[in-house]
């Protein structure tokens, strides 16, 4: 019988590795979260803020006397994309991002922009450039360009290490923790503690299978970013392993922590968002955490996910070995440490 | 230190337990239950829903700590080598659901693991008879076969004492007598059981003695054919008069407990029903006849059945042991 050698169970440490990663892997909706989501993200984002070609700045004149002939004025440039609006509609323009600027028609002209916007900023100024030229002004000289458009300095060379640390947090903490949540309401973890095994086996089992898939799962993100968009690793493959894989222990031990008390479905998914919330609006992952207040950066800095992403792009923008990396590594371990020790002692089996 | 031998000696109890006692709050679910589970004996705790079984038994398995009283399994305490003894111990339990997206082997090869020594998953399989199913996962699984699987992860580690915690509750007939074929394979083996269930007929079934809790307390132990002989009379009469309420109730129980043989008399769930405990029916029923004749009304419908636990439980409670 073939059948008979597959019913020879392996060591409860391995066997509790294969069935955990079995359970994962046949869910549909894991699938998904873990790998195709991520791409998805990567995809729309990296298609909404490709580096723009020719057309840099969109603007809209307002109808009136002298408009057409601004407009083609405006529009010999190559810079510049017109956009045509109806008598009224140069405000919705505007406002819904199609116009960067407003030119009013006249003697001088007055441009319509929102400051905040840096497009709109650089709309202004390159549009008043092109008017006074027109109206005779002389440059006094002309700088020399030097055009840095280099892979690794785009808006998705940098969103993607973002992504991959996003990544590791979610499926750290659902994977542990969610898992155990769920196993607790199921009764499973009572019943296997009514066995001989061995509790912190299966502990270990649990994140080891989270392990496992991490492996896949930066594989299938930085994989897809190399083929789709070109996105450089300029450090060794070893160092951007070494870092997911500490960022995604110390995920597993902030799960584990969530769930150590948690009785319900309800109740860790609520404390799962409060914890993960703030990171990914604070860490990074989408934008420069720089660009909150000063006063806030030693808490953000703070963060195992700053951390985390922080030294992945340290590694895949900038080529860094795991010495440079020191301090956000050292952050992570903190994280990682403290979680499991606390998580240890405060979780119920029951 | 593997347990290759059990370590018990004959005289002494596969399991004892004296004087546990467990509180929920103002609720005092078990209160102060002394037990006693031979070798190779079927034990079981019957009782209705909220009797306290499920608590009982969690405490006896090590899994809840009792705020007073001594538990001894396997002439082992819980607490010293909790490893040793669970190795030893096969346990259901009643809520536990087994992962949906494992098939049958994976999940017995899983629990097979846990074990330092046991049977092969393809005798538990074959036991089980899930041999058939051993690819299906488990949430594809019907009912009874999900419940023998669950029974199955408890044999897997060859246990010399095998806890169930209603094992049947749910399933339907045909279920339940393949889950206690399985049962009994066990127990011809020489396995010790400890069972709890609400179904009186699967403690008469499967146990050699039965202890009936209620309200945390016991209320009777023995073997069920002792149990049944302790209410006086194996044999149950249900008999109704015509004319229904307009009978002499007190008159009639009196001449009813009168008739030979006769142990107890219970008015019945309607109005001119009756329920008589009688020790020999053929002296009983002729006497009835008479007495029926002589008080100038008819027999209108009569019944005799043997005594079941159900009765025991009625008669020693006062209630009865389903809600339903």
């Amino acid at each position: 019988m073939t059948e008979t050698r597959s019913a020879q169970p392996r060591h409860p440490f391995v066997e509790m590795t294969i069935t955990r990663l079995l359970v994962m892997v046949r869910e549909p909706e894991m699938i998904f979260w873990v790998f195709v989501f991520p791409l998805l993200m990567a995809l729309a984002l990296g298609i909404a803020f490709r580096t723009p070609s020719e057309t840099q700045v969109a603007v809209a004149v307002e109808p009136g006397a002298g408009a057409t002939e601004l407009a083609d004025t405006l529009a010999a440039h190559e810079s510049i994309e017109i956009i045509p609006v109806d008598p009224g509609g140069t405000e919705t323009a505007l406002r819904d991002g199609l116009a960067h600027l407003v030119v009013v028609p006249g003697d001088p002209p007055r441009y319509r922009f929102d400051p905040i916007r840096s497009e709109s900023r650089l709309a202004r100024q390159t549009v008043d450039d092109l008017l006074q030229r027109a109206a005779g002004r002389k440059d006094v000289w002309t700088g020399r360009d030097e055009t840095v458009t280099a892979t690794g300095s785009r808006y998705i060379d940098w969103l993607i290490p973002g992504l991959l640390g996003m990544n590791i947090m979610g499926t750290g903490m659902w994977g542990v923790g969610f898992t155990l949540v769920l196993q607790r309401t199921r009764k499973m973890l009572k019943r296997l503690i009514a066995t001989p095994m061995r509790r912190y086996q299966y502990l270990a089992a649990l994140v080891a299978a989270r392990l496992v898939l991490l492996g896949l799962e930066v594989a299938a993100l930085v994989g897809f970013a190399r083929l789709m968009f070109g996105v450089p690793i300029e450090g060794s493959l070893v160092t951007l392993g070494t870092v997911s894989l500490l960022g995604a222990m110390t995920f597993s031990g902030i799960g584990l922590l969530t769930a150590s008390r948690a009785q319900t479905i309800e109740g860790i998914s609520g404390i799962m968002n409060v914890v993960m919330a703030p990171m990914w609006i604070c860490s990074g992952i989408f934008f420069a955490a720089s660009n909150f207040p000063d006063p806030l950066q030693p808490f953000i800095q703070a963060l195992p996910l700053t951390a985390l992403v922080d030294a992945l792009r340290s590694v895949m923008l900038d080529g860094n070995g795991l010495l440079a990396t020191g301090p956000e590594l050292l952050i992570l371990a903190a994280w990682c440490a403290a979680s499991f020790f606390l998580a240890l002692r405060l979780f119920k089996w029951r | 230190m593997r347990p290759e031998q059990p370590t018990t000696a004959p005289a002494e109890p596969a399991l004892s337990c004296t004087g546990i006692v467990k509180r929920y709050g103002d609720v005092l679910a078990v209160d102060g239950l002394d037990l006693e589970v031979r070798c190779g004996e079927c034990f079981g705790l019957l009782g209705p829903n909220g009797a306290g079984k499920t608590t009982t038994i969690e405490i006896l398995e090590g899994l809840l700590a009792p705020d007073a009283g001594r538990v001894r399994v396997l002439g082992c305490a819980w607490g010293e080598q909790d490893d040793a003894l669970r190795a030893r111990l096969g346990i259901h339990l009643q809520e536990s659901q087994l992962d949906e997206k494992l098939t049958v082997i994976e999940t017995l090869r899983l629990f097979r693991s846990f074990y330092p020594r046991g049977r092969s998953v393809d005798a538990v399989l074959e036991l089980l008879e899930l041999d058939g199913k051993r690819r299906s996962w488990v949430g594809k699984l019907s009912g009874g076969q999900r419940q023998r699987l669950a029974v199955g992860c408890a044999l897997v580690g060859d246990p010399e004492l095998l806890f169930l915690d209603e094992p049947t509750t749910g399933l339907d007939p045909q279920a339940r007598r393949q889950l206690w074929a399985v049962l009994q394979s066990y127990r011809a083996a020489g396995g010790t059981v400890l069972l709890t269930t609400h179904y009186m007929d699967e403690a008469h079934v499967l146990c050699d003695r039965i202890a009936i809790v209620d309200y945390g307390k016991l209320v009777s132990e023995g073997s069920p054919d002792e149990l049944i002989l302790s209410i006086g009379a194996p044999h149950i009469v249900e008999v109704a008069f015509a004319g229904g309420a307009e009978s002499q109730s007190a008159d009639l129980q009196e001449r009813l407990a009168a008739l030979p043989d006769v142990d107890t008399v219970r008015a019945g769930e309607s109005s001119g029903a009756w329920t008589v405990t009688a020790a020999a029916l053929h002296r009983t029923l002729p006497a009835l006849a008479r007495a029926a004749a002589e008080m100038g009304t008819e027999i209108e419908t009569l019944a005799t059945r043997t005594a079941t636990l159900e009765d025991v439980f009625v008669a020693l409670t006062g209630h009865r042991l389903r809600d339903d």
